[in-house]
């Protein structure tokens, strides 16, 4: 029997306390220790990159970090992109561009797309393209995801207006 | 004209599915938590053929965590095979086409021999899924090898080694299709052409494994099975015979599906043997695959060999085509007939000429058993057909685009017969739509031929090369047998519609509320869904095949339709008016003619109540709700042309698309952003199959592929843009005309990729008639190496 | 695919890893990034059964100049190295060729040291190191010592490291200000491991060649010089037909490597093409 390690760290802006085998992943410690179910497991193996996280705001995959390597760190998973209940430009603009069909590739994408675009404000489509094959998707062909993630850029620089004549209907 | 005047259907309504997956909400099979829940974790075979002699589960039933462990031989003894699990024929089919399966019943665990690598022998349950793979490494199989069967043509070769003994045959299917006479006209015909083609095995990989969940509750004798499946009432029947049990005490429900695309459309030897467990050992059961399981035992798909032979004119006119295709189906056959029946069916394509034979040889072989992926046997019919229209220009110095405008069913001639069965028994007709156009307009969509050739001519003098590669394709949808639709007025007034489908992201939950709305004309909020879940709906079918928004869509009309008379009945009642005098409007029944005359939907329902204060016309039994079952006449045609330009840096092998146009049919669209969605992404996993995507397997069995370090899924930088134009030719076969479109384009990327490589090294004569299309192979065409 | 158990530990220095490692002897691996460790851990390829994590280790995680040297600690992050103005100044051959390590995220974790040490056919690192003519620093129980990029990479995942050894810091020579790079890789995704790679520096003196170093990832199963291509070029000045015997030359002396992606022809036939390419974009 190993000795379990003790985590302290702050996940989605709460203090959390975990105890858990040194061996347990980071992506199990958040699925099973806290039950944010959010950050889903694609291969395990670091290539799918579904389970990529924000780890001291930085996208990693969270299915190559031990929960052990957490300790003292700032987490943040899909769970807590949204901010009083409002989506954040990334996620509002997956939403309006249809850039998610299962959905389970989506935590990831969506890490990796918020880490980028605070690298690079102003990406091109070939940049977007690049950042973006850290994650694979089997759904959508990527071609909306690229599209939502220069929308985003684009409403984060401030050059898009929230009209309320918007052709998008809501359900 | 409002939105709601114009109709939902045919409006790009943002998914209603999105606000639980973008904030993490979403229900998938592994984020069920059941109290007292353990974790299976199965034990595969290492080896590809051989006989189990013994398994010794005695360390592992000794390690920390582990509850209950079973091995094949010991299952075997309480648990037969289920039987029937294919897909049935219908006698249409089975009395016009000749044929003889061979349909060996897989048990849940291996008992007397393995016929995989993957292919489960044991199954450990333990507390968590760490300790369950502590413990699956002390069991102890011990196999006596048999070699391996690793081609189908070998398999069925004097003195191979045979899987299913009792068979005393690898060949478990043989059928021939024909019209014609195929021989006198290959005879008689001014040109021939023999090719041999494969399009090699690769498969769907959804990002969410297989899984499920079961929990037994005692005080009820009652299961429910969560699983991450396409078909939830074809396991429950299957379940209703392992676990004997009336289906009505069985619940089979499938939450958030990441992803199916096919390989989750059946039902596997691990859907049944959680629940069993489940109720032997009296506690929740998860199983969750992972990615290296589920490289070697969810189902591949794919992998044909075709020995095409043609005849045609000096207008390279098709006269005959004569095919000979082996499907290496691996070692059981899940789904029976279905994808060699649609190879061969699909092979004519769009073009119009009288003589045709195939014949389809299935094959058991020591795999990973095949099983539909996304296009289901027609991506191996287009690569064999497309590949030759490029042959057929070649040889006669004519161009493919001209060859094909040649060949095909001129929009005149439209609806077609094509003269041979489809899988359901019903004569195929190709029922609406303009094939030529389709290739005019994807010809346009690349920047027209002449441009094209012109530019290619200038770069081949430069020592660039540059190709066109274009791939046409007819597509049966919305296979019947049938789909289940309930509709129900709730007492709020809202409109609830259970379906028999099952969702694996296509959005089905905003469509279908789309297409209530219509009917109903209330809001799409104003609808509630419930799909894939046996507890909301009795009987239904599923979704595989590019069927739902088909089948469902006419169930929900059936349903609509019956249910719309009595409500207005009521409504007649209450207003004392005829029900002629009557429409729907609002989420309410009004008089014509008479705004503000009108009676909720609310208040129908109440009066449709049994009891003292009903309000329903004499004689009319109570309650307001509906279930229909739609059960097309037969398939309906979807077609498409893809076109793309690629640039081939041939030192170093890679490949470039600068182009790729797809032109596509699907008659009415419901959601067209989500309609795009679905072209997308069977695009790209079609791309990935053209170029990147392969399971190989070495002469003993082995799977080549552990890891995605080996299966090479296409990212983001690896695909290009598509330029999508659409066509609409209703269907005339159901209610809305529509016509499916969650297969269409992945079927055609790996014939359009050779045709353009091919294209490019034209004057070389180098032909690529297999898939994937490899860099070196490229490199191969042009240098020595 | 969960990993075998094992005990861990978190030193803070140097020293006390050591101390661990000496303790633990074969028992014990070191952990920097995890991006290759940990995958094989979780398939259990690999079951160490204690584990010395190198992340608390602060010291090691610095990027310096001095004098003409830059210094890196080993467990810098590569996106650290990504982003830094330091070596996008003095290293700027390194500030390309980190660009095609992995992606991003697994930049975030995945380090300098650990890429080196690791020695992957296919890694772009130490190809860099071996072009820029780099050392490391490794400590050990009698001390420390510096090995130069020519003599750490020995073999596919092989370095002459001792199992009692830590790479603790890697030092490159900063690059001339008037020196022509270039580096080109061929793989089957953007961001795989290089099924072929060719990173190149040239400095010139009065319109001639003055020093020419080629350097491969993924042709063999070491990371290479080109030496014969290198020696063709000095001296010379640098026009299609040098570059194209270089090239040549590249082919014919490297020991190409045949897997699932390429035979050692086609390996071989890429080494010279991104040798020619590379050459021909430095010269640009």
């Amino acid at each position: 029997m190993t000795q379990p390690v003790e985590i302290k760290c702050v996940v989605n802006g709460k203090p959390v306390t975990g105890s858990c085998e040194p061996r347990t992943l980071l992506a199990d410690f958040l699925r099973e220790n806290l039950n944010l179910t959010g950050t889903h497991v694609g291969c395990e193996h670091g290539v799918c990159g579904v389970c990529s996280v924000a780890v001291n705001g930085h996208a990693v995959r969270s299915c190559l970090m031990l929960a052990a390597q957490a300790h003292g760190a700032e987490i943040t998973t899909i769970e807590g992109i949204a901010r009083n209940g409002q989506f954040h430009p990334v996620q509002k603009a997956f939403h309006e561009n249809h850039a998610l069909q299962c959905g389970f590739c989506t935590p990831g994408m969506l890490a990796v797309s918020i880490d980028f675009l605070s690298t690079n404000a102003s990406p091109t489509e070939e940049e977007t393209r690049e950042a973006l094959s850290a994650v694979i998707c089997r759904c959508t062909g990527y071609q909306n995801i690229v599209k939502a993630v220069m929308a985003a850029a684009a409403e984060m620089r401030g050059e898009t207006v929230r009209s309320d004549e918007s052709e998008l209907a809501h359900v | 004209m409002s939105k709601a005047e114009r109709g939902f259907v045919g409006q790009s309504l943002l998914r209603r599915e999105d606000q639980r997956l973008l904030t993490g909400e979403g229900q998938f099979v592994a984020d069920i938590k059941l109290s007292g829940m353990l974790h299976a974790v199965f034990v595969r075979s290492q080896v590809a053929h051989g006989r189990i002699r013994s398994v010794d589960l005695s360390a592992a039933l000794a390690a920390p965590g582990v509850v209950y462990a079973i091995a094949g031989p010991d299952l075997a003894k309480v648990l037969t095979p289920v039987p029937d699990a294919q897909l049935a024929l219908p006698k249409k089919w089975t009395t016009r086409v000749q044929h003889k399966f061979l349909n060996p019943q897989q048990p849940l665990l291996a008992h007397d021999k393995v016929r995989h690598v993957g292919e489960a022998i044991a199954v450990i349950i333990a507390e968590s899924r760490y300790q369950g793979e502590d413990a699956a490494e002390l069991v102890m199989v011990d196999i006596d090898g048999i070699d391996a069967v690793v081609d189908p043509q070998a398999g069925i070769a004097d003195g191979s080694p045979v899987l299913h003994e009792q068979y005393g045959t690898n060949l478990i299917g043989d059928f021939t299709v024909s019209k014609g006479n195929v021989e006198a006209a290959l005879k008689s015909a001014p040109h021939r052409l023999k090719r041999r083609f494969h399009h090699h095995r690769y498969g769907a990989l959804p990002m969410e494994c297989r899984g499920v969940v079961s929990a037994y509750d005692k005080r009820s004798d009652t299961i429910t099975i969560w699983s991450s499946c396409q078909v939830v009432h074809w396991l429950r029947r299957e379940a209703s015979t392992v676990l004997d049990m009336p289906e009505a005490r069985i619940r089979s429900v499938a939450l958030d599906v990441g992803g199916g695309f096919g390989v989750k459309g059946h039902v596997y030897p691990e859907d049944l043997l959680i629940p069993y467990l489940a109720r032997e050992i009296g506690r929740p059961i998860k199983w969750v695959e992972d990615r290296h399981e589920h490289l070697m035992s969810a189902c591949h798909s794919r992998d044909q060999i075709h020995e095409v032979d043609v005849g045609f004119d000096d207008d390279g006119r098709l006269l005959a085509f004569n095919d000979e295709f082996y499907v290496d189906c691996g070692a059981w056959n899940p789904i029976g007939s279905g994808i060699a029946y649609n190879t061969a069916v699909h092979l004519p394509g769009p073009y119009k000429f009288d003589h045709f034979s195939v014949r389809s040889r299935i094959v058991a072989t020591n795999k990973v058993p095949n099983a539909p992926y996304r296009g289901a046997g027609r991506p191996e019919a287009t690569f064999a057909m497309e590949r030759m229209m490029d042959l057929i220009a070649r040889e006669l110095n004519l161009d493919p685009a001209e060859v094909r405008f040649r060949n095909m069913v001129p929009a005149a001639e439209m609806p077609y017969s094509l003269g041979l069965p489809y899988r359901d028994g019903e004569p195929i007709v190709y029922d609406s739509g303009d094939y030529p156009e389709s290739l005019r307009l994807a010809l346009d969509g690349i920047g027209g031929l002449e441009a094209f050739r012109e530019r290619q001519r200038a770069a081949r003098a430069e020592g660039r090369y540059l190709g066109l590669g274009i791939g046409c394709y007819v597509e049966g949808t919305g296979v019947g047998p049938f789909e289940g639709a309930t509709i129900r007025i709730d007492p709020t007034g809202k409109v609830y519609l259970a379906g028999g489908a099952c969702p694996q992201g296509q959005g089905m939950e905003t469509i279908f509320s789309q297409i209530v709305a219509d009917a109903w004309k209330v809001n799409p909020k104003d609808v509630v869904v419930s799909l894939a879940d046996t507890s909301s709906i009795s009987i239904g079918f599923g979704t595989i095949a590019s069927r739902s928004t088909v089948t469902l869509s006419g169930a929900i009309h059936g349903a609509s339709d019956s249910l719309r008379k009595k409500v207005f009945a009521i409504a007649a009642h209450m207003l004392e008016c005829s029900t002629e005098d009557l429409e729907l409007r609002n989420g309410a029944v009004g008089l014509l003619g008479v705004p503000g005359k009108e009676i909720s939907l609310a208040s129908i329902a109440k009066a449709a109540r049994p009891g003292w204060d009903n309000n329903r016309p004499a004689g009319m039994a109570a309650g307001l709700e509906e279930t229909a079952y739609f059960e097309p006449p037969t398939v309906t045609w979807a077609y498409a042309t893809h076109a793309a330009i690629v640039e081939i840096d041939a030192a170093l092998g890679r490949l470039e698309i600068q182009k790729y146009v797809i032109v596509h049919d699907c008659g009415t669209v419901v959601n067209p952003m989500l309609v795009d969605g679905q072209i997308h992404g069977g695009f790209v996993q079609g791309l990935g199959g053209a170029v990147l995507e392969e399971f190989n397997y070495d002469s003993e069995g082995q799977l080549l592929a552990g890891s995605f370090m080996d299966y090479l899924c296409p990212g983001a930088s690896d695909v290009p843009h598509v330029d999508l134009i659409h066509m609409h030719f209703p269907s005339p076969l159901n209610p809305l005309g529509v016509k499916g479109v969650g297969e269409g384009s992945a079927i055609a990327p790996p014939v359009v990729i050779a045709n353009a490589v091919s294209d490019a090294f034209s004057e070389r004569g180098v032909e690529f008639n297999d898939t994937p299309v490899r860099p070196e192979q490229i490199v191969r065409a042009v240098f020595e190496v | 695919m969960k990993p075998s158990p094992f005990d861990y530990h978190a030193p803070t220095t140097v020293a006390a890893a050591l101390d661990l490692l000496r303790e633990f002897g074969g028992d014990a691996r070191l952990l920097a990034g995890g991006q290759t460790l940990v995958p094989m851990m979780n398939f259990r390829l690999a079951a160490p059964s204690v584990i010395v994590d190198l992340n608390r280790v602060k010291e090691l995680d610095f990027i310096e100049a001095s004098g003409d040297v830059v210094r890196i600690g080993a467990m810098t992050r590569q996106r650290t190295l990504e982003f830094s103005p330091l070596i996008a100044e003095k290293l700027p051959l390194l500030n390309k060729v980190i660009r095609m390590v992995g992606h991003l995220p697994t930049r975030s974790r995945g380090t300098v040291g650990g890429s080196l040490a690791n020695a992957d056919s296919a890694a772009e690192l130490p190809m860099a190191l071996q072009v820029l003519e780099g050392e490391v620093v490794v400590a050990g129980p009698n001390g420390q010592r510096a090995i130069k990029a020519a003599d750490l990479f020995i073999d596919s995942m092989v370095t002459s490291l001792e199992e009692d050894e830590i790479l603790i810091e890697v030092r490159l020579p900063v690059m001339s200000p008037n020196a022509r790079f270039a580096a080109d890789e061929f793989s089957r995704r953007r961001g795989d491991f290089a099924i072929a790679a060719v990173a190149t520096v040239l400095t010139f003196e009065e319109g001639r060649c003055k020093t020419a170093r080629l350097a491969t990832a993924g042709v063999s199963p070491a990371s290479t010089r080109l030496s014969a291509a290198e020696q063709l070029l000095e001296g010379e000045v640098i026009d299609a037909d040098a570059i194209a015997r270089a090239g040549e030359a590249a082919a014919e002396a490297i020991e190409p490597m045949a897997d699932r992606n390429a035979s050692e022809a086609y390996r071989r036939h890429l080494t010279k093409t991104l040798t020619m390419r590379v050459l021909d974009r430095a010269m640009q």
